[in-house]
């Protein structure tokens, strides 16, 4: 395997363990194919939802309800089952605040939403996660981006990068934290790109 | 999905991807202890919503790591905007690995020729090279491949033929293979690498293969393997096939002295045994060539292989000198 995150860690840290900080399997299986559904869960939840100030929060209970459910068992096909909860979740939702009508959940087909068609081959998802990576960091802000390249790709710590950038420690975090969130954002809920 | 749950708020989204992205940034410090981590693990096991946040922003994190974990990333030329900043970076790091210099779009190949060592195997021949990083290839059946390899730079080249690469574990100096056009960069892997005159096979069993092109027109279709990838090339496009374990293993049969087939049509069988072999099958029967075969066979056994297939199929075998004519 190619370097783990921990190696590029300055501290290693204590192994993943308890009973609410879900398993290795769940964790694996949220990373490899539920992340990669959220922008286009977000463009079905800002289609169908007119708050577009909620749809943020709806996506994360999303989330932590396919988590549930995982922890129980992990869904054989996850695409229908994460798009099915979303669905299942905006017309509870519609029910309970009586001001969207319930047609405006539209079926999952009008986004083109295929259920139970294969995924694009590996080679597409490859090639797109690059792409994806490489766009999301042409559109960090540039004190955040290149913090984040010093500390990621060159290596240094904060205090040599506060040097770098004439900046104090505390500032370097601060960047840090607001390009990991940002970065976060830019891969998996901005809509994709054609390259 | 019961009803009191439906009454509960909304998660609060943007609070707990802002505390994620915080607890990140502080276990990425040197100070981190354990007194913080066992604080990270109360904040994570206090609500899925904490937990799923910040397994999200970590994976966005660690998904940088590929800007570390393979290089070289960027191809396009500098931006006049801040971008050019962060691709210096990036292209000063791939100087420093001495495999190769991005500039412009240009690529350059640091081959001290003193240094390169050649290998050639003849149909049916089978070498094993220990490199100096630790590294070994295996050449097969009528390869030949070059090296380079020092304690700063580490390069081979498949020039023809085929080879099964085990690369010594090196993150500071990626291990490039050149096939024609196509480029193999490796930190430390398992794959093999089958070249024909139109047609470039890679196969990854372990790690992680940056697979591109030192070509510009060819570069949009750089990817990046993992294990279990079968990149196909020809001199204009690559597809992607996946293979399982096995497959992939009874591909490597050669390394034990064997050819395994599995369900393999005659025709492609046939044409296995002939990149071994001086001797040559010819089949020359369209529905003889499609007859499936299964099993293992010694690579230069030429005589069980062809007494089988007559056999079993009930097929007629013409020995003309250095052929062998199979038909119905």
């Amino acid at each position: 395997m190619v370097e783990t995150p921990e190696s590029n860690r300055e501290e290693r840290s204590a192994p993943f363990l308890g009973a609410g900080m879900g398993s290795p399997e769940v964790k694996a299986w949220f990373l490899r194919e539920v992340l990669p559904l959220e922008s286009l869960l977000m463009q079905f939840l800002r289609h169908n939802w007119k708050e577009q100030g909620d749809v943020e929060d709806i996506l994360h209970d999303v989330y932590i309800r396919v988590y549930e459910a995982a922890c129980r068992q992990i869904p054989d096909q996850t695409k229908p089952f994460v798009f099915t909860t979303a669905r299942n979740l905006l017309i509870s939702r519609v029910r309970k605040r009586q001001v969207i009508p319930i047609e405006a959940v539209a079926d999952l087909d009008a986004l083109g939403i295929a259920m139970d068609s294969p995924g694009p081959d590996r080679s597409a998802i490859a090639r797109d996660e690059l792409r994806r990576l490489q766009q999301a960091i042409d559109k960090l802000p540039p004190r955040l981006r290149e913090a984040l390249i010093l500390r990621r790709v060159e290596g240094l710590s904060r205090g040599e990068i506060a040097l770098r950038m004439n900046v104090s420690e505390a500032s370097v975090s601060a960047y840090l934290m607001d390009g990991m969130y940002a970065l976060a954002d830019l891969l998996y809920a901005a809509p994709g790109e054609k390259a | 999905m019961s009803e009191d749950r439906e009454m509960l708020p909304l998660a609060d989204a943007k609070d707990a991807k802002t505390r994620a992205a915080a607890w990140l940034e502080r276990r990425d410090r040197a100070d981190w202890s354990e007194s913080d981590q066992a604080e990270l693990d109360k904040w994570l096991v206090e609500s899925p919503g904490n937990l799923l946040a910040y397994w999200r922003v970590e994976a966005a994190w660690d998904n940088t790591n590929r800007l570390i974990a393979v290089r070289p990333f960027e191809r396009r030329p500098p931006a006049p905007d801040t971008r050019g900043k962060w691709i210096s970076a990036l292209v000063k790091l791939v100087a420093g690995c001495a495999a190769i210099a991005v500039l412009g779009g240009g690529f350059l190949l640091f081959t001290p020729r003193a240094k390169e060592q050649s290998y050639t195997t003849p149909i049916g021949g089978h070498e094993v090279v220990s490199l100096a990083d630790g590294s070994q290839i295996e050449l097969n059946t009528d390869t030949v491949v070059r090296t380079d390899v020092s304690p700063d730079h580490r390069f081979a080249a498949i020039d023809k033929g085929e080879a099964y690469f085990q690369i010594a574990h090196d993150t500071k100096h990626p291990f490039v293979v050149q096939a024609g056009q196509r480029r193999i960069t490796v930190l430390g892997t398992k794959f093999f690498v089958r070249q024909t005159a139109d047609r470039l096979e890679v196969a990854l069993l372990d790690g992680r293969i940056w697979f591109d092109a030192n070509n510009r027109e060819l570069q949009p279709q750089a990817m990046l393997l993992s294990p279990g990838d079968v990149a196909i090339a020809t001199p204009t496009s690559v597809f992607l096939k996946r293979a399982s374990e096995q497959q992939l293993t009874s591909e490597l049969g050669w390394r034990k002295g064997v050819l395994i087939f599995d369900n393999t049509a005659l025709a492609d069988a046939a044409a296995e045994f002939n990149r071994y072999n001086t001797r040559h099958i010819v089949i020359d029967d369209k529905a003889v060539a499609q007859l499936k075969v299964v099993g293992t066979f010694p690579k230069q056994d030429l005589s069980a292989f062809v007494d089988v297939a007559q056999e079993v199929f009930n097929l007629r075998v013409d020995r003309r000198g250095d052929t062998i004519v199979i038909t119905r």
